[in-house]
């Protein structure tokens, strides 16, 4: 591979410009370089960070190739400053065994845009009642590091107990999705006051919170790691806060939709906004802002769930739920957190790349801008703006509720090993 | 006014002026012996049922029918829904043939709003006959003109509804429309039916009837759906007819001239006692009786009104 300079760039965002050499798939030397031979990328003051992990992802391939594939799924990723993803368990058939998560992990590898590590599943069939055999997975090819059951709660507590304790063995985590079902049955909507005005049943906090907390207090009992999936409620934000502070080993993150939007925009019965957990209240909003500021929750992750049209463009209660994520995430961090102030880009690399590739046990990945450490690099416009298009997005389902809004912050390049994968390839 | 979906919204004129024009109807066709005017003669008026529905669809049927629209009805057991299309293209499919109106009943909550912004482009108006939780709009205009033909007038009129707010959507339209009217409305039900958010709501909530039915204009009685009995929301059938079931001492605790209100279909013995549904306090038939002269006045509204005024 030839190697790479990067012209001008500011690593994390602060300081002068650098030039960046990138050779062999490592970072060679930063300061001032003339190469005249080299092919060269002009950084124009952008910001260089370290490529994004995003722990929760839904490429749907196999079952749902028409709503995304492994291929259309790492181009988003790729577009969107990632250089690994995690592909949730619940694709048809589900990744419950090692043959699917090693198909998964292969086909990764020969798109090669972007490091596909699939997420095994929990239990048997995403059912709650017996466990996967999660130490094949954790031993094959794939080496699966995360473990969930994600679009559903591992809701018995004795499986959660027993699934947490199984885990420490082969050192994985356990990425619980938060929703006590008895609570949210035919639930629509967050239980608040849109939903009351719109006749929407209820998904109340509550269902998260009380899951959350029940997890954190097996955790902590079973000394097992936990990571909670997207949270969304300031409540749960509280609970995770009182759990760390008593030691429990939990890692959390959010979505960037929870970061920005509200249930104001349920007025209109447009199931893009639909998504679960359901999109929450402005004093939500504020507080999961806060959280992943102070690092209560840790990272930020998409929850990338593309949808077919069919799915979406119908009434509310037919329509599934979850939103495309991948090529907007920074976009939004950048409008919810930088922006407001509450995250510099040192905090944006923090939530985005390093704390996920920690979480997740990802030695290459989320590591600092540093000669001799792994070219997964992200180069980033601070200034310029651009406006959602979804069906200009990579992927195959254009189902993003970001449509049509003007949101700053754009990837120039991403490199995966000091490959270019997005952005303009210099000539 | 192209559709009416809601309640939420509409202004106390616009209200007002349909609840005119179901008078005016209602005068125009008293004693006549032919039912029928022309005004809506050559329009096509579908109405499109994903529950089952005997007074509604009756309603509207009849109200199309005697201002001279043709009127076809569609069920969801009938049709190709039972196929497995969507609403979309059902309702495309609709507009296509040539519908001027579509009157739906879904149990999705917004799916009448779905329905407006799909048939957009075809023009063609969307009445909400009863949206899952959400509204049912008509119920309410007729209930208020069953009111203001009883009482008078509804403003500053006290009225309660009584029973489960949390799943009903004559509720919520009544809600709206009421307040917008100026009446003081009280919301009555156990904690385990009225919706979280309540407390924003226009209203004042009680959970004593007793103790509101003394300064009662007039009460209004939602039915007790069997699912909500074995859904846990209250003990018991006869727990909850003890504490919200009207009865004839109740009626006697109310005004002499406080009338009883009932959406239908009632569970005697329930949440209305037998004698207070035929009661001459109760309007329940007026209620129905209403129903079509005012649906007569929402399809004048939505289908005639603007040819005249533009």
């Amino acid at each position: 591979m030839n190697p790479l300079l990067l012209k001008g760039v500011l690593p994390y965002g602060e300081g002068d410009p650098v030039d960046v050499l990138v050779r062999d798939g490592v970072i060679a030397e930063i300061g001032a370089i003339d190469a005249d031979d080299v092919e060269t990328i002009d950084g124009n003051g952008a910001v260089l960070l370290p490529g994004f992990v995003d722990l929760h992802t839904h490429l749907r391939e196999p079952g749902r190739e028409d709503t995304e594939t492994i291929e259309t799924g790492s181009k988003a990723a790729a577009l969107g400053g990632y250089t690994a993803v995690f592909a949730m368990a619940n694709t048809d058939p589900v990744a419950d065994n090692a043959v699917i998560v090693e198909h998964v992990w292969r086909r990764g590898r020969e798109v090669g845009l972007v490091d596909v590590h699939p997420i095994g599943a929990v239990t048997v069939g995403l059912k709650g009642e017996k466990l996967a055999e999660l130490g094949t997975m954790a031993k094959s090819a794939a080496g699966v590091r995360v473990f969930s059951d994600d679009g559903h709660c591992v809701h018995d507590p004795l499986i959660m107990r027993r699934a947490l304790e199984y885990s420490k063995a082969l050192d994985v985590v356990v990425a619980q999705h938060a929703e006590e079902p008895r609570l949210t049955v035919g639930a629509q909507a967050h239980e608040g006051e849109q939903a009351a005005r719109l006749g929407l049943q209820g998904w109340p906090a509550a269902a998260e919170e009380s899951i959350v907390a029940r997890d954190c207090l097996l955790a902590l009992h079973a000394e097992a790691r936990l990571h909670i999936c997207h949270v969304s409620t300031t409540g749960t934000a509280d609970v995770l806060k009182w759990a760390k502070a008593r030691g429990t080993k939990v890692s959390a993150e959010v979505t960037p939709h929870h970061l920005l939007l509200t249930d104001d925009r349920l007025s209109t019965y447009d199931p893009v906004n639909k998504v679960n957990p359901p999109l929450r209240a402005t004093a939500d909003v504020q507080a999961l802002r806060r959280a992943l500021a102070e690092g209560v929750i840790d990272c930020v992750a998409t929850d990338h769930a593309p949808h077919a049209v069919q799915d979406k463009d119908c009434e509310w209660s037919a329509a599934r739920p979850g939103m495309l994520g991948l090529q907007t995430a920074l976009s939004v961090v950048v409008e919810a957190m930088v922006k407001t102030g509450l995250l510099d880009w040192r905090g944006v690399a923090r939530v985005m790349s390093e704390r996920p590739a920690e979480i997740a046990g990802l030695p290459d990945q989320g590591r600092p801008i540093a000669v001799g450490e792994p070219a997964n690099l992200v180069l980033v416009d601070p200034d310029a703006t651009w406006t959602v298009r979804g069906a200009e997005l990579a992927s195959v389902a254009g189902n993003t509720p970001f449509e049509g809004m003007e949101l700053p912050g754009v990837v120039t390049a991403t490199l995966l090993r000091g490959r270019v994968t997005a952005g303009r390839i210099p000539a | 006014m192209k559709h009416l979906l809601s309640t939420e919204g509409l202004d106390r004129a616009t209200a007002t002026s349909i609840l005119d024009t179901a008078d005016n109807l209602k005068r125009a066709l008293l004693g006549r012996e032919v039912r029928k005017l022309p005004t809506l003669r050559g329009r096509t008026v579908i109405t499109l049922f994903y529950e089952n529905s005997t007074r509604t669809r009756v309603s509207f049927e009849i109200a199309g029918k005697w201002m001279s629209a043709d009127v076809i009805n569609v069920s969801a057991g009938g049709s190709s829904v039972s196929k497995g299309e969507s609403l979309r293209d059902t309702a495309l499919t609709l507009a296509a043939a040539g519908a001027d109106c579509v009157i739906v009943r879904h149990p999705a909550s917004g799916a009448a709003h779905r329905l407006a912004g799909w048939l957009a482009q075809a023009g063609t108006s969307v009445v909400n006959a009863g949206d899952g939780m959400h509204e049912h709009p008509t119920q309410a205009l007729l209930d208020a003109a069953t009111l203001r033909e009883r009482l008078g007038s509804i403003e500053g009129r006290r009225i309660a509804i009584v029973g489960d707010v949390l799943h009903s959507r004559v509720v919520r339209s009544n809600v709206h429309l009421l307040s917008a009217l100026g009446a003081d409305v009280v919301l009555v039900a156990p904690p385990t039916l009225l919706p979280v958010g309540v407390q924003n709501w226009p209203v004042t909530v009680s959970h004593e009837l007793d103790a509101e039915l003394p300064s009662l204009d007039a009460v209004m009685l939602l039915r007790v759906q069997a699912e909500r009995m074995h859904g846990g929301f209250f003990p018991s059938a006869r727990e909850y007819s003890i504490a919200y079931g009207l009865n004839e001492n109740r009626l006697g605790l109310m005004p002499e001239h406080a009338v009883v209100l009932h959406p239908g279909p009632m569970l005697r013995g329930m949440e209305i006692a037998s004698a207070v549904a035929d009661s001459p306090r109760a309007a329940i038939t007026d209620q129905v009786r209403n129903g079509v002269h005012l649906r007569m006045a929402v399809l004048y509204h939505l289908l005639a009104h603007e040819e005249e005024t533009s």
